[in-house]
């Protein structure tokens, strides 16, 4: 009853949802848009294969993104968010197999690893004060050089069951990689957003400063984001060693995820200074960013033409943000 | 930072992370001849420089960009690009053949500029641009070879230039080291546009109230950095005489940790290219005792983060980032 | 109210507080009752500030006591202070422009239901506090930076709200707002009043503290210069009070004023900009040095920067010599036809680069006439920078320390002796004495005095009114982005300053958009 009364005295909530939710929602439709062009010039068309096999690769870097956007919010970058990424999925090939209950510690061990990789990135920006680029890069070396030692050679196995059962369908044709990135949502990128700490990152990114003066922990916030985005990196880890069965310690995977996922979240609306945009609207850029692919191999393009293209893509999309230089009318905030 | 070493007046003027990065390489060389007596040779030596002076192209373009508190993440890619182009160059006939070094070292350049107007006039963080051009200069090296190894050879010059040893037995990559180093120093220390990399680096703000055209500068400054890395590909691929794909990979990290690791600061305005020199030749002599000891590659990677970690936070935290 | 009747809510005695050698607070003494609005003038740098920073908790004083319901306290930081009630509103520092409003509300002691954040109740907390401080229109999902400055304060004093304050403290709280909105933060307050809220109102605009204040402090130069129910002084006699009697400063003579012949140096035909400039006209001949006068933040660092060329897309027309140019950077203007030099408002940020050395930043500004197809000609930088180092008297130990080593004053004349360099027709200061010790400023004084001799124009800003009378020959006083009044000769007193800046009396001009003219009708 309160809400409806509330709801009475200000018309325009959903005015100002909308505007938060923008870039997010702007994703969502590109994606839709895309997605629609994609299934319907398919040879397959719209089926529940064609959907999965997409879901499958778009989770992936959809993981990676949500992890990188955790970094960004709070005007950070990881540059080592491919290398965790890499490094979990060789640690995976190791040790989610077996019975259940060993799969479960090794699931539950692959997380951990990736929550300490985060944690020590944290650790390394916040309390060694230490500029996220240059500290993110030497770590990513360290991690790879991990996950070489995990896996000098491609190989190594996984538990199929639970491999199979995340990477096929629901009945009903509903690809279940999808619904596990639902609970991933559901269960650590709703909680963060609601809770205090969310609040402190966002405030964080947005301006350094008045959250000082709101007495607000600033140094914790930070780290914990740090530490979220290599437990995210990691459920991606486990996730691509679900689909390939295999653990490789390839650079060029991590270098591509890495680089893909800071487009991801600049074509899902997340700014890059920090402070605005949504893990879910990185997912919804994460998808974009591989439909383009798919698109360009549907519709015959070359695919010589692909990395170019994609490159071009988010050259572009990390352009749009100057069309805010227009406004400024004093010189001096150029520089600010 | 007080160094004990910092306060005889010799060194006063040296800036303790150089001294302490000189240190270091001390330090290497003498694990190395523990390990290896034969590190100590002279030709060992040269030939670490000779190695180290790939790097060290590629180190100073970042060290530009960096005192102007900005950083180049394209590098890889422009290194490849630079390899790539000049030997496709030699496909062209003798006339490209000539020119080989120039085009590869201005297809850098123009990558470069690309660089410099995103950053100096779009005013995209230079991290993000970079990358982007990075992603764009993959994409046109893929387009071209078609996504494998190039068949395009390095002319038998660009093989001597990048391996030989014309004058006095020295290498003669470090002879090129040697006049772009000499350049480097005269154009930060002697010329207006090396005062204006410094100052915008200190301060963007006054350095444009002075009436500094900063925007033109830093445009500069990521041209620069470009061609050199494309003339670092351009040696490599002399060095090993073909391009490839990914030969830019192993130059990102260690070159921006030479920067560092010399004693300029991240935050820009501050460093000295003799501090690169210590910097580059101490992440060479690191990399050299990693594959001399015949570590598998996944404990170099992790050794050489770990201590590029280690020494940064020793040394190379920003003062500015403390307040 | 809880305090008991007797003793007053707030007693401060004998505070004192000095920033190096700087004394900002002297001995002060403050006494602040439940239910009243206490208001507080003073001159820029009379010592509101840090009386309000003690209050709040961000600075400790160095002696004096201070007691709440009669008990002694100390505040070791903010949170102290705000659990002991006492709530301070920055002006828009504190809020965080990608979150909403009631985010920011709420920022710091969120509603929480499981350990989340409840909206919902975060939102009527935010609701209520918006009603309670007059910004019922203010949605609560708004983010922060989509709002006018004037809605922020509104948002700001909400804030403030929630943290059930006993006392509350606004610092220039209208100072952003419109005529309109002044109106309703007023009634805000004076019913906070009546909920038996004390509230300290710092301004320097006599027209809000006329009618706002029960009680009325003046301060000047640090100190407590005088209290009194409000309504019991004249205007006149409030500004006799901030202003005070003391003269301490060395002014070289003034020549005689000169006759308004030829082409001036520098001048300004109808500028505006951006809402910030009004239409602004003015010359400066070769020789005079025109003051810009007025409170802190009426546009006279905007003027100058306009002039400079670092402002985009202004309105109006700028001569040199007679000659419209058109300026679109520093570097336009400082070229040898325009001969432009800046001394800009923060010697920090904006006029040194402070890790290097005394000697290149003082060929910085310069160095195109120093250098040769690119090349710095050394020799001649090192007599360049020898000669100014003589001609200002800079005490530096050599010219290869880093200017961040340097006192104040001397950074100061290294800013000056770096635009001296380039041999400037046009000479704009921005209160280039702001900070430095009364010799250093003497000599800066004789300074602009010879440079105007040898036929510079000058344009002074100050926020220093003696330095206005004692140097210029003509002031300008800018009020809300236009000159409100221009004073010359004999006029240049501060009692004409003053009650030109505060756009009060004395032959008023009219500019009466701004929001003084609503608030000061009223009064």
């Amino acid at each position: 009853m309160t809400d409806q009364a509330l709801t009475a005295r200000h018309g325009g909530d959903w005015r100002y949802w909308f505007g938060e939710q923008r870039g997010t929602l702007l994703a969502l439709a590109v994606f839709i848009a895309m997605f629609a062009i994609y299934t319907s010039n398919h040879p397959a068309g719209f089926s529940a294969d064609v959907v999965t096999t997409a879901a499958n690769k778009g989770v992936l870097l959809a993981l990676v993104a949500m992890a990188q956007t955790f970094v960004v919010l709070t005007a950070g970058i990881d540059l080592s968010v491919g290398f965790i990424f890499i490094l979990c999925n060789c640690l995976a090939s190791h040790i989610v197999l077996g019975s259940a209950i060993q799969t479960t510690f090794g699931v539950i061990g692959v997380l951990a690893a990736g929550l300490a990789c985060g944690a020590l990135n944290g650790a390394i920006v916040i309390y060694g004060r230490l500029q996220p680029i240059v500290a993110t890069i030497a770590t990513g070396a360290a991690f790879y050089g991990i996950a070489l030692l995990l896996r000098e050679q491609p190989g190594g196995d996984v538990n199929e069951a639970l491999a199979d059962f995340l990477t096929n369908q629901f009945p009903g044709g509903i690809p279940a990689s999808a619904v596990a990135l639902l609970v991933v949502v559901l269960v650590i990128w709703i909680p963060f957003r609601k809770s205090m700490l969310g609040r402190v990152v966002y405030a964080v990114g947005s301006s350094e400063s008045a959250a000082y003066m709101s007495g607000l922990h600033i140094r914790r916030a930070k780290f914990i984001a740090y530490a979220l985005g290599g437990l995210l990196a990691s459920i991606g880890g486990l996730f691509i060693t679900f689909v390939t069965y295999t653990g490789e310690a390839s650079l060029t995977n991590a270098n591509t995820y890495t680089l893909n996922s800071i487009a991801a979240v600049v074509l899902g609306g997340v700014s890059l200074f920090g402070g605005r945009g949504s893990a879910i609207g990185a997912i919804f850029g994460a998808l974009i960013f591989r439909t383009i692919g798919d698109l360009l191999f549907v519709f015959d393009l070359d695919p010589l033409w692909q990395p170019l293209f994609l490159g071009v893509v988010l050259l572009i999309s990390v352009c749009l943000g100057s069309f805010r230089l227009i406004r400024i009318r004093n010189r001096l905030d150029l520089f600010g | 930072m007080t160094n004990p070493l910092a306060t005889l007046p010799v060194l006063r003027r040296l800036d303790p992370a150089v001294l302490t990065a000189f240190g270091c390489i001390v330090l290497l060389l003498l694990f190395g001849a523990m390990r290896n007596p034969n590190f100590l040779s002279p030709d060992y030596l040269l030939l670490q420089l000779q190695v180290g002076s790939f790097l060290a192209m590629v180190a100073t373009g970042m060290m530009l960009v960096i005192l102007l508190g900005q950083i180049d993440l394209s590098v890889p890619w422009i290194i490849t690009v630079g390899g790539m182009m000049s030997t496709a160059a030699v496909g062209w006939g003798p006339w490209g053949a000539t020119f080989a070094i120039p085009i590869g070292v201005l297809c850098g350049l123009v990558f470069g500029l690309v660089n410099g107007i995103g950053v100096a006039y779009l005013r995209v963080p230079s991290m993000i641009f970079t990358l982007g051009i990075n992603a764009v200069a993959q994409g046109f090296m893929v387009l071209r070879t078609g996504g494998f190894a190039p068949q395009d050879m390095a002319t038998e010059s660009m093989h001597d230039l990048a391996t030989g040893r014309l004058i006095l037995g020295i290498p003669n990559p470090v002879w090129v080291w040697i006049a772009v180093g000499a350049v480097t120093v005269f154009l930060l220390r002697r010329t207006v546009f090396g005062r204006a990399i410094y100052a915008i680096g200190n301060r963007e703000t006054a350095a444009y109230l002075s009436g500094i055209r900063t925007q033109r500068v830093v445009l500069a400054v990521f041209g620069i950095s470009g061609a050199l890395a494309a003339f670092a590909g351009a040696l490599l691929a002399g060095y090993s005489t073909k391009a490839y794909q990914g030969m830019g990979d192993p130059y990102l990290l260690p070159s921006i940790a030479a920067v560092v690791l010399g004693g300029t600061s991240i935050l820009g305005g501050r460093g000295t290219y003799l501090g690169t020199v210590a910097g580059v030749i101490l992440i060479t002599l690191l990399q050299s005792i990693l594959s001399v000891e015949q570590i598998p590659e996944a404990y170099r990677q992790l050794i050489f983060g770990a201590v590029i970690v280690a020494m940064l936070l020793l040394y190379g935290r920003g003062a500015k980032v403390a307040a | 109210m809880d305090g008991p009747s007797s003793a007053p809510l707030f007693r401060m005695e004998g505070v004192s507080k000095r920033y190096g050698g700087v004394k900002a607070l002297t001995n002060a003494d403050l006494t602040v009752e439940a239910g009243h609005i206490h208001g507080v003038l003073g001159e820029n740098g009379a010592g509101k500030s840090t009386l309000m920073k003690i209050m709040a908790g961000v600075v400790q004083p160095d002696e004096g006591r201070m007691t709440l319901d009669g008990n002694p306290v100390a505040f070791g930081n903010p949170a102290a202070a705000n659990a002991a009630g006492i709530v301070c509103i920055f002006q828009e520092l504190s809020l965080v422009p990608e979150l909403s409003v009631a985010d920011n509300i709420c920022i710091s002691n969120p509603p929480k239901r499981f350990g989340l954040i409840d909206q919902r109740a975060q939102r009527r907390i935010a609701e209520e506090a918006l009603a309670r401080a007059g910004g019922e229109d203010i949605h609560p999902l708004a983010p922060i930076k989509d709002l006018p400055l004037s809605r922020r304060q509104l948002v700001e004093i909400a804030k403030a709200l929630v943290r059930k304050p006993r006392i509350l403290i606004l610092d220039e709280a209208t100072s952003a707002l419109t005529a309109a909105d002044v109106r309703k933060v007023f009634s805000v307050l004076k019913r906070l009043r009546q909920e038996g809220l004390a509230l300290l109102y710092i301004s320097h605009r006599m027209a809000e503290i006329a009618e706002l204040a029960d009680e009325c402090t003046v301060f000047r130069n640090g100190r407590n210069v005088g209290t009194f129910k409000s309504g019991t002084k004249s205007d006149t006699e409030i500004v006799e009070l901030m202003i005070g009697r003391e003269y301490s400063h060395v002014f070289p003579p003034k020549p005689a004023p000169q006759a308004a012949t030829g082409t001036p140096a520098l001048e300004v035909r109808n500028l505006s900009w951006n809402n910030r400039l009004k239409d602004i006209s003015l010359t400066a001949r070769a020789g005079e040095i025109v003051g810009l006068g007025g409170l802190d933040g009426q546009g006279q660092r905007e003027l100058l920067l306009a002039l400079f060329g670092v402002l985009r897309s202004t309105t109006g027309e700028i001569l040199i010599d007679g000659k419209k140019c058109n300026l679109n950077c520093p570097n336009d203007a400082k070229q040898g036809s325009i001969g432009m030099a800046l001394i800009p408002e923060d010697r920090k940020t904006e006029g040194l680069m402070l890790p290097m050395s005394v000697r290149d930043n003082l060929s910085m500004a310069s160095l195109g006439r120093l250098s040769k197809g690119g090349l710095v000609d050394r020799a001649a930088e090192t007599k360049a920078i020898d000669e100014m180092i003589g001609l200002l008297a800079i005490k530096t130990d050599g010219t290869a320390v880093p200017v961040g080593t340097l006192s104040g004053g001397n950074q100061q004349k290294i800013v000056i002796a770096k635009w001296l360099m380039t041999k400037p027709k046009v000479i704009l200061l921005n209160d280039p004495t702001r900070g430095i010790d009364v010799g250093t400023k003497a000599e800066i004084y004789q300074l602009l005095r010879k440079l105007a001799d040898q036929g510079a124009a000058i344009l002074y800003y100050s926020t220093d009114y003696d330095e206005l009378i004692g140097c210029c020959d003509r002031v300008l006083v800018l009020y809300d982005g236009a000159v409100g009044r221009v004073l010359s000769g004999d006029e240049i007193t501060e009692r004409a300053l003053v009650s030109s800046a505060l756009n009060i009396g004395a032959g008023q001009v009219g500019t009466g958009t701004s929001s003084m003219a609503g608030a000061g009708a009223a009064g």
